[in-house]
């Protein structure tokens, strides 16, 4: 296979990337070649759809139905614990690097009526956990990494993650 | 629907592959059939519009109820994701 050239908007967003992925204690994949395949593709769907649609799944242009499906997505830190890597493969975990988890490709997590129908807010099914109704501040939870926090808003960008404000929900 | 078909010398099997232009697996899967000259037919479905975008996805969902990508064909075999193993396997190919 020949090495191909990628545009210097994909080796800055590469770089842009890697830089945040490794301040929030995640991998981008090693192999750089893919990784800037995928990134192309990314940037074909902000270009697209405005967005940074999910590469490997397909979207539907309406940002509420995609919102899920958002890089980094709702799914990726759930496949990084279960197989080491997201589902496109973009951001790995240390023993995928290291070779102690199987690099192969691996099955969608998103329930496929999402992927019929697009995302749709699943209702508290548990309402068990009853939360003090008196806290000074709402707690807001990203729904990328889980990062919480005690403020008045969501945060403008999720200091882990990096996800925007729209990707947070009122946890508490 | 507009198949494109990459000719080949092994036409042993008939395949179909569903993809996305924008994917690295599916991108592997059309790398590994060229690599071994398979011959192919396949569809990028992200870049399909209005009724031939509905019909295409109409199909992946009868051969992949997920409708995940890339979805593979081979004779009567589907193959979700890109198992490479199973796919040389069913290609008879190493
Ligand atoms: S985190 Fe991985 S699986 Fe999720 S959208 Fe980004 S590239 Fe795709």
């Amino acid at each position: 296979m020949s090495v191909e050239e990628f545009s210097p908007e994909i080796e800055q967003v590469y770089e842009q990337l890697k830089k945040e992925a490794e301040e929030g204690g995640y991998h981008l994949n090693p192999d750089k070649q893919f990784t800037l395949r995928l990134i192309q593709g990314l940037l074909t769907n902000e270009k697209r759809f405005g967005y940074r649609a999910c590469p490997c799944r397909i979207a539907w242009g309406e940002k509420p139905k995609d919102i899920d499906i958002i890089c980094p997505c709702y799914y990726r830190d759930s496949d990084l614990e279960e197989f080491g890597a997201c589902y496109c493969g973009l951001y790995v975990s240390e023993e995928w690097i290291k070779g102690k988890v199987p690099r192969k490709s691996i099955p969608e997590r998103r329930p496929a009526k999402f992927a019929i129908e697009g995302y749709s807010e699943s209702k508290p099914s548990d309402q068990t956990g009853q939360v003090p109704n008196r806290l000074p501040y709402p707690v807001w939870r990203c729904k990328v990494c889980g990062y919480l926090c005690a403020r008045p808003e969501p945060p403008g960008k999720c200091p882990v993650c990096k996800a925007t404000k729209d990707r947070f929900e009122r946890f508490m | 629907m507009n198949l494109t078909r990459i000719s080949g010398t092994n036409k042993k099997h008939r395949v179909t592959l569903y993809a996305l232009s924008t994917c690295g697996w599916c991108r592997r899967a059309k790398d590994l059939f060229n690599a071994n000259n398979i011959e192919y037919d396949y569809i990028d479905v992200d870049l399909c519009v209005g009724e031939e975008r509905e019909e295409v996805i109409n199909q992946v969902q009868k051969l992949n109820p997920r409708v995940s990508f890339p979805t593979i064909q081979i004779d009567d075999s589907v193959v979700v994701g890109f198992d490479e193993e199973r796919i040389k396997q069913l290609l008879e190919i190493k």
